[in-house]
């Protein structure tokens, strides 16, 4: 195998279609409480499949796009090294053991989740979830009044209809997605 | 049977329909999946979603798949696979063609425009999740203290959130909730 070496000191290397689903379920099962640190240090630091560039910029398309982000971004890029059976391989590997692993604890869950050890045990969980949802939307929400106030009013708009009012999902997009894009069109 | 193929339709229309709207991550399409599987379908009460939610976000892999444990408790194994492949597979495919569109024109003013318009939208629905989640997770002070001890360790410390997560269910576990 033969390794090219780019003009900057990290070495790229393409990996088999093997590869990529051993390298997509490392992600998947290292990635406790969301996947995309995990993405980031398995790919552009172990495997060095990618620059951080490369990722980032991927990975920015991948976010705006419809669908769960790391998904799009394991089909695409397994699409992109090694066709439709590297696109196969990445997103089988991202996805197939996860979902086992959950069809697991979701049969646990019926049939031991209502005993008061596990109800007890479940509130704690779902308490310090909460705590670590927060966590990211603030994390979202902080570079935010930087580009503008307008942006943090669209957060709060939608942030009060679909959260404090639990109004449809689909109505609330249809609404402020054009309105937030045609803002920032106008200002780009 | 017939009701149960009934189910497993619902559950493949409405996850397919919720994948076009979760933009920004599966995460940002946690309140109407909440919305739907309690008040409109009655599948499940708020306490269990929230609990589904947690078991999801405690377990390794993304974060998409709290839709395989919603689809578990509606319809068992068929409803856990439905539910994962709607979630995943027709928005994924419309993204794959856009991917290959979008290569000429990512720089154009189009592009840029749409990236930053949706950003603040879906900062929006995240913190929509963590209310609706912190809403029917707190049941007194002590869910409430776990909750601002997890955001305070995963926020301002570099301590893994996991270690929340176990502290949070041991004292759960051990009876002080």
């Amino acid at each position: 195998m033969t390794e090219h070496v780019v003009e900057q000191p990290p070495t790229i290397v393409v990996p088999t279609t093997t590869d990529l689903f051993l390298g997509f379920f490392k992600i998947a099962i290292s990635g406790f409480g969301g996947v995309l640190a995990w993405a980031r240090r398995i790919i552009v630091q172990e495997r060095k499949w990618m620059t951080a560039d490369e990722f980032n910029e991927l990975f920015a398309l991948c976010q705006f796009l419809p669908g769960p982000n790391i998904v799009n971004f394991s089909l695409i890029y397994g699409a992109r090294i090694r066709g439709p059976a590297g696109a196969a391989a990445a997103v089988l590997g991202l996805m197939g053991p996860p979902t086992v692993l959950m069809i697991v604890l979701g049969s646990l869950y019926s049939r031991y989740g209502a005993l008061p050890q596990s109800r007890g045990a479940l509130t704690g969980l779902a308490a310090a979830a909460a705590g670590l949802l927060i966590s990211t939307a603030v994390s979202m929400a902080e570079p935010l009044p930087r580009k503008g106030i307008g942006n943090l009013l669209i957060a709060a708009v939608a942030f009060i209809a679909v959260g404090v009012l639990q109004w449809p999902l689909l109505g609330v997009l249809a609404v402020l997605v054009p309105l937030s894009i045609a803002r920032a069109w106008r200002r780009a | 049977m017939k009701d149960g193929t009934g189910t497993l339709l619902t559950l493949a229309l409405q996850f397919s329909l919720l994948s076009f709207l979760a933009i920004g991550g599966a995460i940002t399409a946690l309140p109407e999946m909440h919305r739907q599987a309690v008040d409109v379908y009655h599948w499940m009460t708020s306490t269990q979603f929230t609990q589904l939610v947690a078991i999801a976000q405690a377990a390794p892999g993304p974060n998409v798949l709290i839709v395989t444990l919603i689809g578990q408790q509606v319809a068992g194994i068929p409803g856990a696979l439905v539910a994962t492949v709607c979630m995943c597979g027709p928005a994924c495919a419309v993204a794959f063609q856009t991917v290959r569109a979008f290569h000429h024109f990512k720089e154009s003013r189009w592009a840029v425009a749409i990236r930053a318009g949706l950003i603040p939208v879906s900062v929006g629905l995240v913190g929509a999740t963590a209310l609706i989640v912190a809403r029917s997770a707190d049941q007194g002070w002590g869910a409430l203290l776990i909750t601002a001890a997890t955001f305070a360790i995963t926020h301002w410390t570099r301590i893994s959130p996991l270690w929340a997560l176990g502290a949070g269910s041991l004292i759960g576990l051990v009876g002080l909730l």
